[in-house]
This record gives C-alpha cells, structure tokens and sequence, in this order.
C-alpha cells in the first residue's frame, strides 16, 4: 500500500518513476469555487469518478468574495418575474453581445439551482412567507437576488463544499495544474504540483472542466485574490481553445480607495440596492447627470421619485444609482476625473444618512465589519469612500451554450473563465447564478463524454509529461534573474494605467509594448529557494498566465473601436451598431508565445426571443 | 506616513526552524499580512504563507501574532506601537508544513466524518418554507470562514495531540448545532455530537469564541446549546421520563437518530 | 514521554510555552485570588452556626434555616431540627452545585484554579486531559438539575426580602432591607440568565415561528445571558456582603442604619 497524501488522502505512488503521483479520473474539475464545484456534484451525480483540483484549500475560493446575491427569477417577491424578463435584463445589461441561448438557459435555469441549495442545507434570508427572500441590484427589473445578508457567495461555497464533502469527492487541494495534456488534439489529462512539496503530480482523465475563474491579479487595483491569474484562460488558449469578448473587463463602481493596503477590495452593490446614494465633493448624487439614453426610460430622473422607489416600487422607476454597474463605474470615473473625488482620490457612498444604524447593521453585517476593522470607518455614522476596482472579466473561453465544450474535444469551461454568457457587462448577481447553472451543465456532459467514450481513451503521451515537468522548474534554471514580484507589480501597474476603464488606442498600443518587454523578462526571472511550498516560484507560473491573458485583453480592446458595457474607449465613445453584430475572437499564436485576433459574427437569436426587445 | 517595523517570523519547516529577525517598510493603514508580503517581494522570496482574499472572508491567513491566533489580514499595525517587535508564527496546533504555512487536513478528516443535512421533501408547489426566526442561529454559524483559529486555539487538542481523533473541535461543533438547530433536516447527531466528535472534552473555556474573527458566539450559542441538547437526550430525568411512557418532544418529530 | 502539545512532533518547533506579550495572567489571577477568598469566608460562615439572623433579616447562606436555628429564623420548620452541625450545611449544596455546574464558573475555575488552560493559547502544565467525559466532571452536566433547585432558593431568598420589609410593630426599611433586596435582584438574575434557562424555555426548540411566547422569553432570557458572567460575579459579592452585614449586626459590631 502506497502512503497517502496528508492534505487530501489520495495516495501517492511513490514509487512511480521519477516520483511522480499519477491518478486516474473520468473527468477532472480544475477549481473548486461555485462553478467547479457544482460541475463536480453533476459530473459525479451522473456516474463518473471525478477529482477536483484546486489551488487554494477547499471552501477558500473566491466565490467567497460574493456578496450581494444569486439572480434567479423566482418571483417569490414579485410574482410578476420570470424567466423572459431576466434574460432581458440580462441581455441588455451586456449590450446585447451575449450569447442569447446561454442567457436563456441561465435565466430559466437559475431558480432550480437556487431552490438545490437549500435542499442541501442554505439558510437564506426569508421572505415575511418563508420563502427565500429576494433583494434589489442594477439592472435588475425586479428585486430577484436570493441573499443571506452580505455574504452570499460564503453560504454558496460552504453549502457546495458540505456537498462535496458529503457525496465523498475526491479534492487535491493546494495542488495547482500548469498544463493540460492532448493526445490527438483531444483532452488525456492535466500535468501539475503540489504547492505543498513542489512534487508533480499527473492528472489521466478524458474530460477536463476549466473552473478557475478570472483574471483581475493582472491590475493592480482589484477585487480579486492572488488566485485570479487566468490560468484557465491560458491553460484553454495553449491547448488549442478560443477565447472571446476579452476586451470586456468589469470595473465595480465600488471599491474601497483607503487605506492604500486594501484598495480595490469590494464593496457591495446591496449598499446601493438597500437605499445608498453616490455623492461628489460638493456633496452632489452626481448620477442623475449620467443616465444614457438606453436606460432613460426606466430610470428615475428625480430625488423625489428614485426615494419614493425604495417603498413604492410599482409607481416610481429605479434610482440612477441601480444603474448596469458599467455605467455607475464611467460616472464615477468621470466625476473624480473632473477633480470632484474625496480626499483619497474616491467619491462619496453614504448610506449612513439614509437608513437607520440597526438596519445598517443587520442588511450589511460584512460591509460594517470590513469598514470598522480595516478602515476605521463606521459605515452607520459617516460615508463611504470608494471608487471603481477591476472586478470581473466578461471574457473567456469559448463554449457551446448547452455542454459548455470548448473547441477542444474533452475541455469544457464554466464560471468566470469561460465566455459568452456576459456579453459586454455583466449584472450583479448573475454570475453567482451562472456558475451553478452552467457547472451543473457542464459536469453532466463531461461525464457523458467520458462514458461514451468507453475503453478508448486518449492517452498521456510521456514526452509532454517530461515537457510540462521541464517547463514547469525552468523558474529554477536561471539565476541572478528578476524576481518575479517585481515583474508582477510592474505588470499591474502598466495594465491600470493603460487597459483600464477608460482606453485609447496610444495607450493600448504602449501596454502592447510594455507586455512583450515584460515577457521578455519573465523569460530570464530567476526564484530562490527549493520547491517546498514556494510562493516565489507557484508566481513565477502563475505570471506566465498572466501575460498571455493580459495581452489577448490589450489586443482585443485595440480591435474594438467602439465604447460598449465593460469596454470605453476614450477615442471612440459611442455604441457602434456594426461592432454590435460580432465578437472578437482570440487563438493562441503559432509560435506559442502570444495570442492572434479573429472578428466572428454574434449567433442569430430566434425571433421569439428578439420580441422581448421591441 | 512609513517606518520600519521590526519583525520576528518563524521559519522553518517539520524538522525545525527559528524565529528570524526582520525589518520592513510599511506604512499606514496595512495589516501584518501586507508587511509578511513586503518581506516575501523584497527579502524572502520563498517565504511560505497562505492568503486568499486580505480581506478577512476567507480565513486563509489564519498565524498566530506575538502569540494570540489570529488573521494577518485583519491584524492592524496601527495596534500595536511602531517601536514594538511583532512576532508571527504558524499556528501551534497543526503539523508545519513550511514557515508559516499548516498541515490542517485535521479539520478536512473533521468535516469528513460529519453527516450532512438531510431535508424532507420540497412543498407542493416546490419550494420550501422556513421562517426567518428558525433560520437565525443557523445563519450566524454559517457565518463561519473556516480559518480554524478556533480549532488552533482549543486546548484540547493544542496542548494534547492524543485527543485529536476523539475531538472534533469548536467549529463542528457549531456545525453540529448548526444541523441540530436547522428546522428542515431530518437527523438527530446529538449522540454523534457526544460519542464521535466529543463534546464532552470541551471544558467551555471559551477561548475558540475569544478568537473568533467573525465574532461567532461559538461557546454561548452553539456549543453550550448543543450541550444542553445531549444533556436532554441523556442526562434530563424528565426528559428520560417522558420517553419512557410515550411522549416525545413535539419539536423533534420526524427526526432519526444517526 | 514523548513530547506532546505545541511541542508534539510535526508541530512548529517554537519552544516557549506561549508567545504573548501582554497580562494574560492577570485576569485568572485575579478570579483566583477572589474565588478563593470567598471560599475562605462561605466555609468559616457555613461552620459558624452563628450570628445569621437578626429580626428581621436572615441571611442568604442559612435560608431556608431547616436544622437547629436560632429562634425566630425558620420559617419553614425545622425539619432537620437533629442535624448536629451548621443549618447552613443543609441546604448550601443546591447554591453550591448550581454555582459549581455553571458554565460561567466552570469557565472560570477551569482557567483559574486549573490552568487548564490559563489562558487562550498558554499552554496548561497537564499531560493528560479528558474534559467533561468522566466522573466527577461530567456530573456538570446535570447542571439543570441544580437550576431548578437555584430557582426554588431564589424563590426563598425573595420571600426573606419580603419579611424583612416588616417587624413585629409594623413596616421596616432599614440598610438590611435594601442589601437583601440588592442581593436577591441580583441572585435572580444570575439564575434567569443561566444557559439552562435559556435552553429550558426556548432554545431548545427547532421551530421559534411556532412558539412564539417561548422565543420572546428566550429572547429575553438570551440578552440576560449575554452578562450571565458580570451577574455571577456581582451576585457572588452580593451574598458574602449580605452575609456579612447580618454578621456584624448579630454580634454587635454595628448597629442597623434604619431609613423607615
């Protein structure tokens, strides 16, 4: 008997040659937030033998992050919603560049996503009937997110790890992949290491699904943990898979601005929903100045009627500040750009004034915590300052709506990395929704796929086994290199500062530049130590994912001479009908060392879907 | 406003290590855990730590500061005066793997042996009705981050490692009244609570609830409840009584014991 | 031996006992010096058998006087009347256990006069340790038990504050009155606020919308709860202050402030 590993105990065959750990699995779910986590309950629900491969400890994803809710038109607060008037929400919220069928599915799907949580074991908040309660975001016709307090995305991964758990998953924690294995151009399995030994371990599987989330490590002012490199992203692009609508990347209007140690960190959109108001230096709600005629109709155009709204919804359209978050992003921008920002370089978000300490308190447990503990800052007694912060990328893998397949047979993608669903902007709330109800998706056709396979699986060829593991200690060949902190740092400073919300072809053009000299770097970064749990060598890898990914968003956003939800261009600031028509699509170049852009036209939607937007 | 902050850091690994001297830049508003980072960027380039978030919703960097458990992200440098010396090490109760990174697979196996909710059926139109006063207490244990401070803290299985595989520790045991208290599910672990996670170990001295970043009243509200809910099922004469001639508690119908 | 706790195998080799740098020690040092100092006292007072009754006041450690009381200061009979030693000894067993079994005071001697541990992350001199898992210690799980006994005293003690409202000639209020007063307000606190309480009348439900009397009485119970502690403390001072007082009217040391 083999000795098993301590953190996880699968085993460990030591005595494989070389010392590497070899484990055979149907399908393997690399990340283990909302979406792998989901995909992995389905997968092993329909029969397969999975394994779910994650890069942090189980339950630590940033799924946790999530606060304000899961869009789902359940209609428990208005009987009235639906699934057709989400996937309008949904579909005008990102522009119209979604893909339409992934929106329907996701909005006809999400309430019984929702409704499987509490079978296993959620406590939402609840409605005055018992029912779960549901809270009002941007873009959201109808108050539709299921909630508990401010800390949602936490009681979804804690309820989706006791399922894991439950149902006996196998999980390789702290275990991160660097490169997926082919054989034939269909997935044979995934190459990785054990952050905790620096040992390699060789995942065999047929059916790999991508769930590792976004890319926002590659700015320097985010929400995002050090997990969020784009290693999905990078691992799809060099297996041969595509990626589309990379320009688009979501800045949330509100991140914390002070102190310098937590900027970026987020603030949620409930603070909004629950009756926060956005104010300028002069003490000004500055939104009513940027309502774009898109949403002119259902918008409130004074004080008066956005107040009455929070307690007469039915009579009174949406306060300004409820705004799609791209637009409360540009407006924000533009007021501290305009020399109207809070001493710290933010804008003003004042609830305080609004809303009672003891309801405060209770609506936004974390927000309070978060300000007090970090900040100094009692959220019932004084405003808060916050300004935009790289939050979500829209972008990703491309994928069939219904299996959520790449272009690579065998690699499926869901949550964050993959692409589509968003269109140009994504809505608060639906991407909670989306991981569950793409994971579940994209779990069962990964296991179908294995099945159907039978005994003919692609096999993992040694030679890419020797290459991975090659590439993978090339960070220790050098010496007297760059450390690869410094070449990060210099990495996000240069993506804020010139693909950030707010673009021109000079500057994107610059980052391009500025990407290759950072390539060019990396290539002879040296890091010290041994393999033992390094942090020095785990980023070293990590940034070889990030320049990839960082480049296909330069790239794609130069392509994009228009201004369209997550995308503004400074030199281009209108909606441009024609762009509206297709994507941008992004390969991995044939040398290997950089990404090829591609224009495809936007599916066509059925015209029972297109009356919804007459 | 910066200065210099003298550091003391455990490094090492499961066959020894020290506390080494260190200063670093750091300036205001930042957390012991951006100083750690300092020190990994410009000093120690494979300083292990462990870190998601920094924003205290993970409970990833849970390390122990001048000796008390606590988060480096939510550990304020602006509490502790500059001329001070801040020690960091890993927590004591679980196995080192490098510097300040722990073995903390004990909790893993924990939740592992733990049965996990069991509801009835939906109601008839599909969905399920539980009313916002019988998911409160719930809903505070659900608050937990599973840094595991907690369970570093406990002296039952700091201070002796043979109580380990007999002692689930303070956050099954909310989990554990968490389940107990869940209007909807259809188990009874109170003897499970007693027998295979060792409830009776804890002497409630109330050190997990003392460190507890979420501030989670574990003793008062989840484990001397759940306590009190063993001490129905076996140590309450009424209780016991009632049994014996036929009446049961109302408010546990349709639970079976595990 | 091999090593055990923070110095176990595999653990951080760190050495020191504990790596913290502030007064840890004070706070069981503190419980320590107190606790034992009333143990001192309630044990001399207990075995005393006198000076615990004057007209119209009784004092807390002897009430319900049920053995070989003093004239005037049984009110219940003295069913006991035989018992050879102190009255006090009776019926000291049910404050005693209810105090002995509270998870406040277990908490608190647990730390203090146990080190078990001293304080959090100090390491405790003990190289074994079961908890509550066997004799003597897991009788503290019948800590319910005690509280309705706790209940029934606090009962007893409120009707003491009652006679000592009067006297043979009519209405009364002396300083006596408002310390037994003082003292049985706090009693009821302590014992309206312990955990058992709180489970007995509510918490031990699943269903609080269905009960809604009983999650407004565990509502209340839980805020009590919140300072269960601060009452323990302050009612511990409370009974050996009332003690004392009756003691030194009884022997003549002072005599009764009288207000009415």
């Amino acid at each position: 008997m083999s000795d098993r590993h301590p953190m996880t105990g699968n085993e460990m065959s030591g005595t494989a040659q070389g010392g590497l750990e070899r484990h055979a699995y149907d399908v393997i779910v690399i990340g283990a937030g909302g979406s792998g986590l989901r995909a992995a309950i389905a997968a092993h629900e329909a029969g397969a033998k999975v394994g779910i491969v994650c890069k942090s400890l189980l339950g630590k994803a940033h799924t946790v992050m999530a606060e304000g809710g899961i869009a789902a038109a359940m209609g428990n607060r208005w009987p009235e919603d639906n699934w057709e008037v989400h996937f309008r929400d949904t579909m005008r919220g990102g522009k119209m560049l979604n893909n339409w069928r992934m929106a329907q599915l996701h909005a006809q799907e999400a309430p019984e996503r929702v409704l499987e949580l509490e079978d296993w074991g959620a406590l939402f908040d609840r409605t005055e009937d018992g029912l779960i309660s549901q809270r009002d975001f941007g873009g959201h016709k109808y108050a539709r997110l299921a909630h508990v307090g401010d800390r949602t995305g936490l009681e979804m991964i804690r309820t989706l790890q006791q399922r894991t758990v439950q149902l006996g998953i196998d999980v390789f924690m702290e275990c991160t992949v660097t490169d997926l294995l082919r054989a034939d151009g269909a997935i044979a399995g995934a190459f990785g290491y054990w952050r905790e030994t620096g040992r390699f371990v060789v995942f065999e599987a047929p059916a790999i699904v991508l769930a590792t989330g976004g890319i926002g490590k590659s700015y320097k002012v985010t929400s995002n943990s050090w997990e969020y490199t784009g290693d999905g992203h990078a691992l799809a692009l060099r297996a041969g898979a595509s990626l589309i609508n990379m320009e688009f990347v979501q800045f949330h209007p509100t991140g914390m601005v002070w102190p310098p140690s937590v900027k970026g960190l987020l603030v949620t959109e409930s603070v909004r929903g629950d009756g926060g108001i956005l104010k300028n230096s002069e003490g000004k709600r500055f939104m009513f100045d940027y309502i774009p005629e898109f949403f002119k109709a259902e918008t409130a155009d004074t004080v008066e009627e956005a107040d009455r709204w929070y307690d007469d919804k039915k009579n009174n359209r949406r306060p300004p500040e409820l705004l799609p978050r791209d637009e409360v992003a540009r407006a924000i921008n533009s007021e501290i750009k305009a020399g109207r920002g809070s001493e710290h370089g933010g804008i003003y978000l004042d609830i305080a004034s609004r809303r009672s300490p003891e309801f405060i308190r209770k609506r936004l447990p974390s927000m309070y915590h978060q300000f007090k503990e970090l900040a100094d800052v009692d959220i019932t007694a004084e405003p808060m300052e916050i300004g935009p912060t790289c939050h979500y990328v829209m972008g990703g893998i491309e994928v069939d709506p219904d299996t959520e397949l790449s272009a690579v047979r065998g690699l499926y993608a869901v949550g964050e990395c993959s692409g589509g669903m968003h269109g140009s902007n994504r809505l608060g709330g639906n991407s909670l929704s989306d991981l569950l109800v793409f994971g579940r998706r994209a779990g069962e056709a990964a296991a179908s796929y294995a099945d159907g396979l039978g005994a003919s699986r692609p096999a993992v060829a040694e030679a890419d086994v020797q290459a991975a593991s090659r590439a993978a200690l090339a960070p220790f060949e050098s010496e007297g290199g760059e450390n690869p902190y410094t070449i990060q740092a210099d990495l996000q400073q240069s993506m804020n500062d010139l693909v950030g919300i707010i673009r021109t072809a000079a500057e994107l053009e610059s980052s391009l530049a500025e990407i290759e000299r950072f390539k060019e770097r990396a290539a002879h970064m040296s890091v010290e130590g041994h393999r033992q749990y390094n942090p020095g060598w785990h980023l070293a890898l990590d940034l070889k994912n990030m320049l990839l990914v960082s480049e296909a968003i330069a790239k794609a956003a130069l392509a994009r001479q228009e201004s369209r939800g997550g995308h503004t261009r400074d030199d281009f600031p209108a909606t441009d009908p024609e762009w509206g028509t297709k994507n941008l699509v992004v390969n991995l170049n044939a040398a290997g060392d950089g990404v090829d852009l591609a224009e495809k036209p936007l599916p066509v939607m059925p015209d029972e879907l297109k009356r919804f937007f007459e | 406003m910066t200065y210099q902050l003298k550091m003391r850091v455990w490094r090492g690994d499961d066959s020894g290590g020290s506390l080494q001297d260190f200063a670093v830049e750091v300036s205001e508003g930042e957390v012991v855990l951006d100083a750690i980072h300092r020190l990994q960027a410009t000093q120690a380039g494979d300083l292990a730590v462990r870190w998601n978030c920094k924003a205290g919703k993970c409970g990833s960097c849970s390390a122990e500061v001048n000796g008390k458990p606590r988060l480096m992200c939510m550990t304020r440098l602006s509490d502790f005066d500059p001329a001070e010396t801040i020690t960091v090490t890993p927590m004591r109760t679980f196995p080192v793997i490098r510097d300040l990174v722990t073995d903390v697979s004990f909790n893993y196996e924990k939740a592992r042996e733990l049965p996990g909710v069991e509801l009835g059926p939906r109601d008839a139109d599909g969905k399920r009705r539980m009313m916002q006063v019988d998911v409160e207490r719930g809903q505070e244990f659900r608050k937990c981050i599973e840094c595991f401070l907690c369970q570093n803290t406990c002296h039952v299985v700091r201070d002796h490692e043979e109580n380990k595989p007999a002692f689930a520790g303070p956050r099954f045991f909310l989990r554990y009244a968490e389940l107990d208290m869940h209007p909807l599910d259809t188990h009874d672990r109170r003897a499970l609570a007693q027998d295979a996670a060792g409830i009776g170990m804890c002497n409630i001295t109330k050190c997990c609830t003392e460190v507890c970043p979420e501030n989670i009243k574990i003793t008062d509200n989840a484990i001397i409840p759940m306590k009190e809910r063993v001490a129905d099922r076996k140590f309450d004469p009424l209780v016991w009584l009632g049994a014996k001639i036929g009446i049961r508690h109302k408010d546990d119908e349709g639970r079976t014991e595990m | 031996m091999a090593a055990t706790g923070v110095d176990a195998p595999g653990r951080a080799a760190i050495g020191a006992r504990t790596l913290r740098t502030d007064r840890w020690w004070l706070s069981p040092l503190t419980t320590f010096v107190v606790f034992s100092a009333f143990v001192v006292y309630a044990t001399w007072r207990a075995f005393a058998d006198k000076d615990y009754f004057v007209e119209p006041y009784l004092s807390p450690f002897y009430s319900p006087c049920l053995g070989d009381c003093v004239k005037g200061s049984a009110d219940f009979g003295t069913p006991f009347g035989g018992f050879p030693l102190s009255a006090a000894l009776i019926i000291l067993i049910f404050p005693l256990g209810f105090r002995m079994s509270c998870y406040y005071y277990r908490k608190a001697y647990y730390r203090a006069f146990w080190l078990s541990p001293p304080a959090c992350a100090v390491a405790e001199p003990h190289t074994k340790y079961t908890g509550e898992t066997r004799l003597p210690l897991i009788l503290n799980n019948l800590h319910r038990w005690f509280w309705y006994a706790a209940v029934v005293v606090a009962l007893i003690l409120t009707w003491d504050v009652l006679l000592s409202f009067q006297e043979a000639d009519g209405g009364h209020v002396g300083l006596g009155t408002l310390v037994l007063l003082t003292n049985v307000v706090l009693i009821w606190l302590y014992t309206l606020s312990c955990h058992s309480c709180r489970h007995a009348v509510g918490g031990r439900l699943r269903h609080f919308s269905k009960h809604p009397v009983r999650y407004r009485m565990w509502t209340w119970v839980s805020r009590l709860n919140t300072r269960h502690s601060l009452y323990a403390w302050l009612s511990l001072f409370s009974v050996a202050i009332a003690d004392l007082y009756i003691m030194l009217l009884a022997n003549g040391t002072i005599s009764e402030a009288r207000f009415f």
